[in-house]
């Protein structure tokens, strides 16, 4: 698994180099920032209508009304950023002709499919963690529950795992990274909408519909709660989508 | 030792190279020669194990292409037709890259891209971006890839392609050194190419094989006519109707002014007959001299005229 931290080096040296990342993360930051700032506005003049009436009787909870919703809206900014993150990673190599270095080269395919991974999910880790800044302002001005912050960080993160696992896989397909691209974000939006399906279709298959989509395990997560059906969903999710981009890239061979 | 037996690769229903099989011995130097689209880049590529053949089979020392691909991706080092260069990088991270990934220790890897960079003379350059390089040093950086971690065998795809003539002589210079230490395949189209660097030829047209043989051995083998030269000081029409005349004359082609190209049988031994004519005629004569037959004309040969030749 050297190899695969070989390759993930080299891809975060080409992220770091070209103007891509950088006009990513200032878009998300900047998208994520004006979200979060409205919210904690909304917040503190709900805070303090309760202040005045305090009829109201709500619950002012930040977890709930800050937290919660950011993050939600962060996992939408994500799945519209992210497939620009991936598009690049085997379309440019194939497009480059730099993919026959790899493939002549004694590294067997799953670590360079994990290469990828990896850096793409170091790209997008990094974008959370400055991110993070706004969670730290509430730490400062509030008491917030850690916990759900905590298991939020890790849903945000296994969601974005899939995005870029299915990302990965668009970008195997095709040596052109704005169809990798459309790709991604159109089967990510499919996979977010997939659960609407739920009343329409029976019981049964609304069911599975609901169990298939990406957010509906999101959504436990930031409440604190860790089930393992969502980590095995998003497990599977992941290692399902980089399985297909191995069987792609291998009958890439063979074609 | 290479081994090459029936090997076939269909691209959908066409048919890149047919039945090819041949053999190459450690330590020899063998071209493949053949025009664009004969299916040399596929052969390679089938050699570098990153295309399986459809069918047939290549061995290299004695792994298989398929079978046992990551033994032999240690031992090849491959420089496809274009070089795979990541142009964002400079080259000497992009060799310390290549020598990674191409298994060379992390202890290695530093004296070993030292070694390339010294031999594919690339010091003066090896802080800068690939992208920004001329065409020359792209290739040199693309050849210095293929040997980073020394490997036993050298396949090189049309490695001159591109370049200006003194960058061509560079990397052919380059690739005489190694030819000392390693066992390597080269391609071309280009035929003063192939006479200069490699022992052994292997012509490939239309996917098969039109013939392996040293380049002595090709030359003699086709030779199914000589060709002599003829100079003399008073030319004429008169001269090459008078040639022309001879029987064992095939063909007069003019050369440059008062020489004459005669195309005769083989073994006739036109010489006498000619200084004879050119005596008797009072042409003056200067010089008669037999010319051997280039490879580029062994070549056209070969692809165009005589699409039949085994050998």
């Amino acid at each position: 698994m050297r190899m695969a931290w070989t390759i993930a080096k080299r891809d975060l040296g080409s992220f770091f180099n070209s103007p891509i990342f950088y006009v990513v993360t200032t878009v998300f930051l900047l998208l994520y920032s004006f979200i979060f700032f409205n919210i904690l506005n909304f917040f503190s003049f709900q805070s303090f209508q309760a202040g005045q009436m305090q009829s109201m009787g709500m619950s002012l909870n930040l977890n709930e009304m800050v937290i919660e919703p950011s993050f939600q809206n962060m996992s939408v900014v994500l799945m519209m950023i992210i497939p620009i993150i991936t598009m690049r990673s085997f379309a440019d190599e194939k497009k480059m002709k730099t993919f026959r270095l790899l493939l002549s080269s004694p590294v067997h395919l799953r670590e360079i499919i994990l290469g990828k991974f990896l850096a793409c999910m170091i790209v997008v880790a990094v974008m959370v963690l400055i991110s993070s800044y706004s969670v730290g302002f509430l730490f400062l001005l509030g008491e917030p529950e850690l916990g759900p912050v905590i298991t939020g960080y890790l849903g945000i993160l296994l969601m974005a795992g899939c995005y870029v696992s299915a990302g990965i896989f668009a970008s195997s397909l095709t040596d052109n990274q704005i169809v990798a691209a459309v790709l991604t974000f159109g089967f990510s939006l499919f996979m977010w909408v997939i659960g609407w399906g739920a009343q329409a279709a029976g019981s049964t298959t609304g069911q599975v519909l609901q169990y298939l989509s990406i957010v509906e395990h999101l959504e436990r997560l930031l409440k604190g709660i860790v089930d393992t059906s969502d980590l095995v969903y998003y497990l599977s999710f992941i290692l399902f989508s980089l399985f297909l981009c191995h069987r792609v890239l291998d009958s890439n061979r063979w074609r | 030792m290479i081994e090459v037996e029936n090997l076939t690769k269909h691209y959908g229903p066409r048919r890149a190279i047919n039945n090819l099989t041949f053999q190459i011995a450690q330590g020899e130097v063998v071209g493949f020669l053949g025009p664009n689209g004969a299916g040399k880049s596929t052969t390679m590529n089938i050699l570098s194990c990153i295309l399986p053949a459809s069918s047939g089979t290549a061995r290299i020392q004695g792994h298989d292409t398929f079978e046992h691909s990551l033994e032999i991706r240690k031992i090849i080092g491959y420089l496809p037709e274009t070089p795979p260069l990541y142009q964002d990088m400079s080259v000497l991270d992009y060799l310390m890259f290549a020598a990674h990934v191409r298994g060379v220790t992390a202890k290695g890897s530093k004296s070993a891209v030292e070694r390339v960079i010294e031999k594919c003379s690339l010091k003066d350059v090896d802080h800068r971006i690939i992208g920004r390089l001329s065409k020359g040093y792209q290739q040199r950086v693309g050849l210095a890839q293929a040997m980073v971690h020394d490997p036993d065998i050298l396949i090189l795809d049309e490695p001159t392609i591109g370049l200006d003539p003194i960058q061509i002589i560079e990397i052919r210079k380059l690739i005489q050194e190694l030819a000392a230490s390693h066992t390597i395949i080269l391609s071309s189209h280009i035929l003063p190419e192939i006479t200069q660097l490699c022992q052994r030829v292997i012509i490939i047209n239309e996917g098969e094989i039109a013939a392996v043989d040293s380049l002595h051995g090709l030359t003699a083998s086709l030779r199914k006519s000589e060709r002599l030269s003829l100079t003399v000081r008073k030319g004429g029409e008169e001269v090459g109707e008078k040639l022309k005349s001879l029987k064992q004359v095939l063909a007069v082609l003019p050369g440059e002014e008062n020489q004459f190209m005669v195309e005769c049988e083989l073994n006739t031994n036109l010489q006498d007959e000619l200084a004879r004519l050119a005596l008797e005629n009072q042409w003056g004569l200067v010089e008669i001299k037999p010319i051997s037959m280039t490879l580029e004309d062994v070549f056209l040969k070969l692809t165009i005229e005589e699409k039949d030749v085994k050998v």
